[in-house]
């Protein structure tokens, strides 16, 4: 037991920085995994340079991996750390702007040498020069302690023992935050069962880290952080990624379909298929595909097999999907394409988080090609998202994007567990008899006559007798699917298309307004991953007495059918968004509501109190003009 | 020919053995299709004179002889004159998007096993737009019969050069010559690994059959390029190869087990350790050419293929390459099978969803 002061905290950002190779994802993520078993609330944000190893010791090779945790419910990875752990000068150097005056920082010494100084232009040691006299200091040489505990090991290199100081960190880190370490233990003996020795230095590293916090007079007090009071119910921490690949499994258990996944790797989309890739003992199929096209193909051929088909990607493989989309809508059948968005145009920040793929999802193929558009919340509803997309990709025949982000795919948050059983049932019906005669009277199959309610076509596999037939992307004629060139004909299989797509709308939840007051003037309108911090800042701005109402799309084509209504009841609509007012312009366009436009495209998620700031203005000048446009 | 493999469709569904069709539910006993069931109520729409009547006329022909049901048949082609070759065939078919096919038809076989599926393209839809889809499909031999009509021209979009013309021939879009080397579609799809590799012609009928029937044999990939006559683009740029006499002369019999040989000429092992025609009379009888198809090491093959010459010359015509190895959708389901522990339970997703650290708040 510790013999130090223990402080109660109601909630903590901690955000732990070092160079690419210091192994702070893997740090960040025990600790996360540690924090969520003590049933804290919990959000994170992982931020990693595109390069596998950037150069060591600069600024763009700094990795850092922040984390919210509270005894209360919390909505996003916080805006700015409690604590850094700087693992050297360039993780301090990139980090120290984001602190607050008064945070804590703990910094490997070790690292702060000359030579590491003046690579990230520091004339100057910050540790000694005063820079950091704002800060609550504890400078630690945790490199050379870690090395010094496991002097015992004689057949590691210097080398080897100096890369177990992360696990030295975490242990530090769990003592300082009453976290229990079992969990890490136990992942540590699974990942190292084969090497016995490496596995033996991590847990003494770890334990010596845990016992410097103990012994060491520079940390005079040790902080917990009680759990959250949250739903009853059995709670997993979860990634959107994860979230949304075990998504799909559920879903197609519940539709009886085999799920066929055709990717090509992206970051930050490929987490999905290595996560579906390990489910084959579910059915799972995964094909790593030649391309991104050959990808989606395969899906799509997969589903005129009666497969559900599913391809992953992020911006720039969406792009090179758009073809495959196309034919998907002309051949009317279920395919879901889940979209992880990064920041663009072109390659742009494959790690970095961006929701500028909204127009491409809705518009990016020739032609009139209408698809449904859903996009999740948070990381544990993408699980919940990825359900509701095969529901109208299987019932409507249709492809359905999804406009995931990077934030929401490596950001984790706890995830109450649902019952498999309780899931939608999305049995599915594939066509078995003919639907029609002929002219001679004789049965036959028209692929192309519709469900007057859905407007979904049959879903006839092969291997069906008596309903072969033929689809493809030339024009169809209505109801019998052969080849047509018929103008008439032509104009009304394209607003037949797109009225099925309208349709959808009938299915969903109308828009729901949080609106405790019931009198607020002004809105706050979001799509996707910017919902936690839109709900921060709207709690945040409630706190200073502003009478604020805020609203989130799940989906976004087609929009739910009250929301033209929802538009109109406020006097402002402000819309943040992380690109530059996609949204915005669709929502004008189709209700000529002249929403508000905020928008911040940094390749990261919106700050809560930045966001606040914009709408406790907008709430307290409602009667005054409209603000400009708040977009910088 | 020598190309007349018992069609045995009660073979194993995979490993070593299994036919192509292994798997495909076969029609009753004492029951038949005949070529009208696979003759769709579409009107065919090319030009007159164009050779795709003719291989339709030969796959509608041959289809009935598989034995298998009609709707466990598919055809996948991407775009371009000969991709409309599915809706001539009333099977279940798919006109996809141009060069898209094999990675389409790949999707579906992986999914279904139970499926006999064919792929249609062209020169330009295979080996241009789509030629990443076509060696990856061959790369991993997925059982997939993939019919090339080779017509050296671009028909559909009316008269361009494509990756098989000639280099130096005048088109629309090359009015003083192309300047692509072409490609050598069998050396291309021996070069990515393909486990079976034959050349046929549209006006052979009976030289077609044969292939399609190996081809359909095989289990794997099966890339079958067919010479075929543009009438309107690219007429009579295979005619020597029909006339009886010059064909006699220039088409190099590929038996298996036979020698390599046309007319007088005979096809030996030079001194450099490739291929070379010689007059059969000026041959050492030591380094003529024996075919021998399931050679496991395709660089045989490939030298057969190098035969080729721009005008004609000689023509390497039949099997190229056959040898069995594992395909891409057997293994595929045979990983989700050694993995699978019965059939998946409500009780089996709750435990999947859960992962490994779960914590329970209680009411």
């Amino acid at each position: 037991m510790s013999t130090k002061l223990v402080q109660k905290l109601d909630r903590v950002v901690i955000r732990f920085a070092g160079d690419s190779g210091d192994g702070m994802q893997l740090t960040g993520d025990r600790f996360t995994s540690q924090t969520a078993l003590l049933g804290n609330d919990l959000s994170t944000l992982p931020n990693f340079p595109a390069e596998i190893r950037a150069p060591q010791g600069t600024l763009p090779g700094v990795s850092s991996f922040q984390l919210h945790f509270a005894d209360h419910n919390v909505l996003t990875p916080g805006d700015a750390p409690d604590v850094l752990v700087a693992m050297n000068p360039a993780a301090l150097k990139a980090n120290l702007r984001d602190l607050p005056r008064g945070a804590t920082v703990i910094v490997n010494t070790d690292e702060f040498t000359k030579r590491s100084l003046a690579k990230v232009g520091y004339a100057t040691n910050p540790l000694e020069d005063g820079t950091l006299e704002s800060y609550d200091v504890h400078p630690v040489a945790l490199t050379s302690i870690a090395v010094e505990a496991l002097a015992a090991f004689t057949d590691l290199t210097r080398k080897e023992k100096e890369r177990a100081k992360n696990m030295f960190a975490l242990g530090l880190l769990s003592w300082l935050y009453t976290r229990p370490m079992e969990g890490t233990e136990a992942f540590l003996k699974a990942k190292f069962a084969d090497k016995p020795q490496i596995l033996e230095a991590n847990l003494t590293a770890l334990r010596a880290g845990y016992n410097y916090g103990e012994t060491t007079e520079d940390f005079a007090v040790a902080y917990e952080v009680a759990p959250a009071t949250m739903p009853a119910g059995t709670y997993r921490n979860v990634t959107g990624n994860v979230a949304l690949s075990l998504g799909l499994v559920a879903a197609a258990h519940r539709a009886h379909l085999p799920l066929f996944l055709g990717s090509y790797p992206i970051t930050p989309a490929s987490d999905i298929l290595h996560t579906l890739a390990g489910l084959k003992r579910y059915g799972v199929a995964t094909m790593q595909a030649e391309d991104e096209i050959a990808g989606v193909g395969a899906a799509l051929g997969a589903s005129f097999g009666g497969a559900l088909g599913v391809t992953t990607t992020s911006g720039p493989g969406l792009a090179l999907k758009a073809e495959t989309i196309g034919l998907a809508v002309s051949l009317e059948l279920p395919l879901v394409v889940c979209d992880i968005q990064r920041g663009g145009p072109s390659t742009g920040l494959p790690t970095k988080t961006e929701q500028a793929d909204l127009l491409q999802a809705l518009f990016g193929r020739n032609g009139e090609s209408p698809v449904a558009v859903v996009a999740p919340a948070t990381p544990a509803d993408c699980f919940d998202t990825a359900v509701e997309a095969v529901r109208i990709a299987t019932t409507y025949r249709t492809p359905v994007i999804v406009l995931s982000d990077g934030y929401l795919a490596n950001g984790s948050e706890p995830w109450r567990l649902p019952r498999t059983a309780e899931l939608p049932d999305l049995t599915v019906e594939f066509a078995t008899e003919p639907n029609a005669v002929d002219d001679k009277g004789a049965p036959t199959f028209h692929p192309y006559l519709r469900d007057p309610e859905t407007l979904a076509r049959p879903w006839a596999i092969p291997g069906t007798p008596g309903l072969e037939h033929r689809v493809g992307g030339i024009e169809k004629a209505d109801v019998t699917g052969n080849i047509s060139y018929d103008p008439d004909n032509h104009d009304h299989m394209t607003r037949l298309r797109q009225a099925k797509i309208d349709g959808i709308a009938d299915t969903i939840a109308p828009l729901t307004v949080d609106d405790p007051t019931g009198d607020a003037d002004v809105l706050v309108l979001g799509w996707g991953s910017t919902f936690g911090p839109i709900a921060a800042a709207v709690r945040l701005a409630r706190a200073t007495g502003a009478r604020v109402a805020q609203a989130h799309l799940r989906h976004l084509n087609p929009f739910p059918p009250n929301t033209g209504e929802v538009l109109r009841s406020y006097s402002r609509v402000i819309v943040p968004e992380m690109n530059l007012g996609q949204l915005a312009l669709l929502l004008r366009a189709k209700y000529l509501v002249d929403v508000e436009s905020h928008t911040s495209v940094r390749g990261l998620p919106f700050q809560a109190g930045e966001l606040a700031d914009v709408i406790v203005s907008a709430a307290t000048s409602v009667s005054d003009a409209p603000l400009k446009e708040a977009a910088k | 020919m020598s190309i007349d493999l018992p069609v045995d469709l009660g073979m194993p569904s995979a490993g070593p053995g299994a036919t192509g069709t292994a798997g495909v539910p076969r029609l009753p006993d004492g029951s038949a299709l005949a070529k009208k069931d696979f003759t769709s109520d579409q009107e065919v729409r090319w030009c007159p004179g164009c050779g795709d009547y003719a291989i339709l006329a030969a796959v509608q022909g041959f289809l009935p002889e598989l034995g298998l049901k009609r709707e466990n048949i598919v055809f996948v082609s991407g775009i371009g004159c000969s991709s409309r070759f599915p809706y001539y065939l009333d099977t279940y078919g798919m006109h996809s998007i141009h060069g898209r096919a094999p990675a389409i038809a790949t999707g579906l076989a992986a999914t279904r096993e139970d499926l006999s599926v064919w792929v249609v393209t062209g020169d330009g839809d295979a080996l241009s737009i789509g030629g990443n889809h076509l060696i990856h499909a061959l790369r991993r031999n997925v059982n997939l019969k993939i019919l090339l009509f080779n017509n050296e021209i671009y028909g559909l979009t009316k008269g361009q050069y494509s990756p098989t013309s000639h280099v130096g021939q005048v088109t629309k879009s090359s009015p003083l010559g192309s300047l692509d080397r072409p490609f050598n579609p069998v050396s291309l799809a021996l070069g990515a690994e393909a486990s079976f590799v034959a050349r046929t012609m549209d006006s052979d009928r009976q030289h077609l059959t044969s292939v399609l029937r190996a081809a359909a044999e095989h289990r794997g990939s099966a890339l079958v390029e067919i010479y075929q006559n543009c009438p309107i683009f690219n007429d009579g740029v295979f005619d020597v190869l029909k006339d009886r006499t010059e064909a006699a002369a220039r088409i190099l019999h590929l038996a298996d087990g036979a020698e390599v040989a046309a007319g007088d000429d005979v096809v030996v092992r030079d001194d450099r350790g490739s291929l070379a025609v010689v007059a059969r009379a000026e041959a050492d009888p030591a380094r003529i050419v024996r075919h021998d198809v399931t050679a496991e090491n395709p660089s045989a093959a490939f030298a057969l293929s190098r035969l080729d010459s721009p005008d004609l010359g000689h023509v390497p015509m039949g099997v190229f390459r056959n040898v069995q190895r594992p395909t891409y959708d057997d293994s595929l389901r045979e990983q989700i099978a050694s993995a699978r522990t019965g059939e998946v339970t409500d009780a089996d997703i709750d435990a999947l969803l859960a992962g490994r650290d779960t914590w329970t708040v209680g009411a």
